[in-house]
């Protein structure tokens, strides 16, 4: 008998345009030491199914239908107080933001006592012991001394392997991931991801891993669950999903998946594969970075965010800025954007420096204009209290004094160009999808016909085929408007994807530089190497490629 | 032809906050009910003279502390006056003084905090400690100060009443501001070529207005609490004008001799106002945000 059955689950949300139907009919089995993985882009119900098994669906949330059935434990209709002993002992959850899971006034140490305690795992006297036990079987260096730390004095990857420690103290047969790397560097998310794989081994558990991201759920499970929309479109071996895809809808997520080999193109479905434009690059630089630095005074000393730095940008190229969280990349970005100002260095534009204007004044500075940005979250950087119209027209107001009708028209020109439905220009933020937003931030970025256009993550939050949509969207657009490009990501696969050349960033200093294909195939440096690798690669696939390559 | 069609349009999005306040009246009965009370409250203050029944100011010795009856609604005081009249009046004063001081404390306190949160700073040290000192008195204390201190005048009501609420403005402001100071949106205003000024006023002080509702509805019933308070310890209006503040002190002598209606009537719609406020608050914060709408 399998350990977690579900059969026919309906899930249904109340919202104020009625009910929502979030699954549909799903059924599934793990088996005993089965690692299953649920593949699915936001909205698929992949995480609604995870909190439906714990019976921890928001307020107006229901099981509409359906059985769940747990070793023989009916979980649908398990009444509240066996479902408290269940959760934690027997079916343990690790969720997609660690931080958020950590309660930020606890010692992490003593967060892991109240688990162990609760299901009676370990007395007042024994818990601190097995507390540090739990966060030595996580490798937590140290474990001694982190038991008294606090979640904000943890990094990311820390407090993830703390959520684990949570999740595997009072061993639980059946670990449900929830996004577990959501947000975690490459390096980091290859770390977790082998430490959860390594734990699940060595304790023979069940796990449920939950990701949006194909590639990382080849590599760490053994049969994978495509969702879509509530419902399952197609199940079976990883290999055979990358290799075979049955349903168009996988079809479309493998080739959607960025890896290495692809050309931006056939990120998209066949049919809407259009030639690939012509991107001239020209020999005259656009921007030239000399010797920039950034030192900022922190609580204890100063912290050199960059540390003299030099590069440059071609008119037409598109450059890429590769580096992990605190690599001094977002801080480089700020100030090429004129939002910062740096220590010292010049940032010669057309050959004028504009270091010498302060970021306090650009804003009316007349090349404001020529310098634009497409910020990383979507969601953060609109105004909630402005409709898209209004978003995408306020750089035009200000900065062209665009008005009336010329000022619509040229929006609506705007939104056409990115393809966002002119209808959807009224609504707010919220009211869009994380596609939608990528796109009127994009409209809004080129707005002011920008001659130098970075890019924080642009897709960083967009799901895969998004993704695809919206990289395939960038690089038409630098063919027509012949805008430059300084992307600024951390997944190198969608970095050599875009960019012509590409500037691997560490501890604030540039640790390699080069044209994009001779970094990614020959890696100079030994840390490139490591982000190459750290990066998912769904060795069915590799395979596949290399066969059709000979 | 464009005209029309841009007129539309506007038509449309105001159709989209008139549906947004339908949505949000509908969905909450509470919000509904405080905002049929406000509505009495405003007819009583706009329409005061007109509907009162009778010269709130005209004395009838011979028919003093009369009970109420048909004619009296609520009866009548010790100089025969109509108590239900002079109710009804007193609402004008009573909610333009609490009005004018939160408008004031509102505004005054929306540019400090604002300031403060934004810029940070020793200006931001300077302001804080500042409302800290206000917020050490005994705050009605601070307000009889200050009206003794300034005058005997409404005016003086309302600066007194603004000056002690400034600092929860102020306060609520900063926190707002302060956490948006960095926000994306801020920063890709400044692209677009807004100055540290503008981005402050246009786009983030506005995003601070949901919880300044709250605040702004509850501070209004505690705003005509104040200055009925100060008016029954006998600053600022002085008789024979009628407000409810006066009307409950002088009406309160009465009491022993059982003409208990000088002072209770007064008394009640003071306490219907200020129960409207009370309500108020959360359906003036789900109307201002647009995030309320799907």
């Amino acid at each position: 008998m399998s350990l977690l059955s579900i059969n026919d689950l309906q899930v249904s949300f109340k919202t104020r345009r009625g009910t929502v139907n979030a699954v549909r009919g799903l059924s599934l089995e793990i088996e005993k030491g089965e690692t299953l993985g649920i593949v699915g882009e936001s909205g698929s119900g992949k995480s609604v199914t995870s909190y439906a098994l714990m019976r921890l669906l928001e307020s107006n949330g229901r099981i509409s239908g359906g059985a769940l059935s747990y070793g023989g434990i009916d979980l649908r209709h398990a009444k509240e107080s066996v479902m408290r002993d269940l959760r934690g002992r027997e079916i343990s959850m690790i969720f997609q933001n660690p931080r958020a899971a950590l309660n930020p006034i606890r010692k992490v140490g003593h967060q892991i006592e109240d688990v162990l305690r609760r299901h009676a795992k370990a007395t007042r006297s024994t818990a601190r012991a097995e507390a540090i036990k739990a966060l030595e079987a996580v490798k937590i260096r140290d474990p001694e001394a982190r038991y008294n730390a606090y979640p904000f004095e943890l990094s990311g990857g820390m407090c993830q392997r703390i959520v684990i420690a949570l999740a595997l103290a009072c061993d639980p047969k059946l670990l449900i991931a929830d996004e577990p790397t959501t947000g975690l560097d490459i390096t980091t998310q290859k770390a977790v991801m082998d430490l959860i794989a390594d734990l699940i081994a060595e304790r023979g558990m069940s796990a449920m891993v939950i990701t949006h991201d194909l590639g990382l759920a080849a590599q760490y499970c053994n049969r994978i669950v495509v969702m879509k929309d509530g419902e399952i479109v197609e199940q079976g071996d990883p290999k055979r999903l990358f290799t075979a895809p049955e349903h168009p809808y996988t079809r479309k997520l493998v080739d959607a998946t960025p890896r290495s080999g692809a050309s931006v193109r056939s990120l998209l479905p066949a049919e809407q594969r259009t030639p690939a434009p012509e991107l001239p690059v020209s020999e005259t630089p656009l921007l030239e970075v000399r010797d920039l630095t950034k030192t900022y005074q922190g609580k204890s000393g100063p912290v050199h965010a960059v540390k003299g730095i030099s590069f440059k940008v071609m008119k037409g190229q598109s450059v890429g800025l590769v580096g992990e969280s605190g690599c001094g990349k977002s801080t480089t970005s700020s100030i090429l954007v004129r939002l910062t100002d740096p220590t010292s260095g010049e940032i010669l534009f057309n050959g004028e420096d504009l270091a010498k204007t302060p970021a306090g004044t650009f804003a009316r500075d007349p090349r404001r204009a020529a310098i634009q940005m497409v910020f990383q979250d979507a969601t953060d950087s609109f105004n909630p209290r402005h409709t898209a119209r209004h978003s995408i027209a306020e750089p035009l107001k200000r900065l062209t004094g665009l008005k009336g009708k010329a000022l619509k028209d040229r929006v609506e020109e705007l939104a056409d160009l990115v393809g966002l439905p002119r209808p959807l220009l009224d609504r707010f933020p919220h009211q869009l999808s994380g596609g939608q937003k990528a796109r009127v931030g994009i409209a809004r970025a080129i707005a002011v016909e920008p001659q130098f256009l970075i890019l924080d993550e642009p897709t960083a939050a967009l799901d895969v085929s998004i993704q695809a949509i919206v990289l395939n969207l960038l690089v038409d657009l630098r063919a027509k408007l012949g805008i430059s490009f300084l992307f600024v990501s951390h997944d190198l696969h969608v970095v050599r994807l875009l960019c012509d050349h590409v500037i691997v960033m560490r501890d604030g200093e540039i640790l390699e530089e080069g044209p994009a294909a001779a970094v990614m195939d020959a890696p100079a440096h030994a840390y490139t190497r490591e982000l190459l690798a750290a990066a998912p690669e769904p060795p069915a696939l590799a395979e596949t490629l290399s066969s059709a390559a000979e | 032809m464009s005209d029309t069609a841009t007129r539309a349009e506007a038509l449309k999005q105001q159709d989209g906050a008139l549906a947004h306040i339908a949505y949000v009246l509908r969905s909450n009965p509470v919000t509904l009910l405080a905002f049929a009370m406000f509505a009495v409250l405003l007819l009583a203050a706009v329409l005061g003279p007109l509907i009162a029944p009778f010269d709130p100011l005209q004395t009838n010795a011979s028919n003093a502390l009369q009970p109420p009856s048909f004619t009296h609604w609520f009866g009548t005081d010790n100089l025969g006056r109509d108590v239900f009249s002079r109710v009804i009046v007193a609402t004008r004063l009573d909610l333009a003084i609490s009005i004018a001081a939160v408008a004031l404390s509102f505004l005054v306190g929306s540019v400090l905090g604002s300031l403060a949160g934004y810029w940070g700073g020793w200006l931001d040290a300077v302001l804080n400690r500042v409302f800290d000192t206000i917020m050490a008195f005994p705050l009605f204390v601070l307000a009889m100060g200050i009206v003794a201190a300034l005058g005997n005048t409404v005016e003086n009501i309302v600066y007194a009443t603004a000056v002690i609420n400034i600092p929860f403005y102020a306060r609520l402001v900063r926190a707002e501001v302060n956490i948006r100071r960095d926000a994306g949106f801020a920063q890709a205003a400044k692209l677009a070529g807004n100055s540290d000024v503008r981005v402050l006023a246009l786009h983030i002080f506005p995003n601070a207005l949901p919880p300044m509702m709250v605040q702004v509805s509850l501070n209004l019933g505690w705003a005509i609490l104040n200055a009925a308070g100060l008016s029954f310890i006998g600053l600022g209006v002085r008789p024979p004008t009628a407000e409810w503040g006066i009307m409950v002190a002088e009406g309160a002598n009465f009491i022993v001799s059982g003409e208990w209606w000088l002072a209770i009537f007064p008394g009640l719609a003071l306490m219907f106002a200020v129960f409207t406020f009370n309500l108020l608050g959360d359906g003036l914060r789900d109307i201002v945000d647009p995030r309320q709408r799907s």
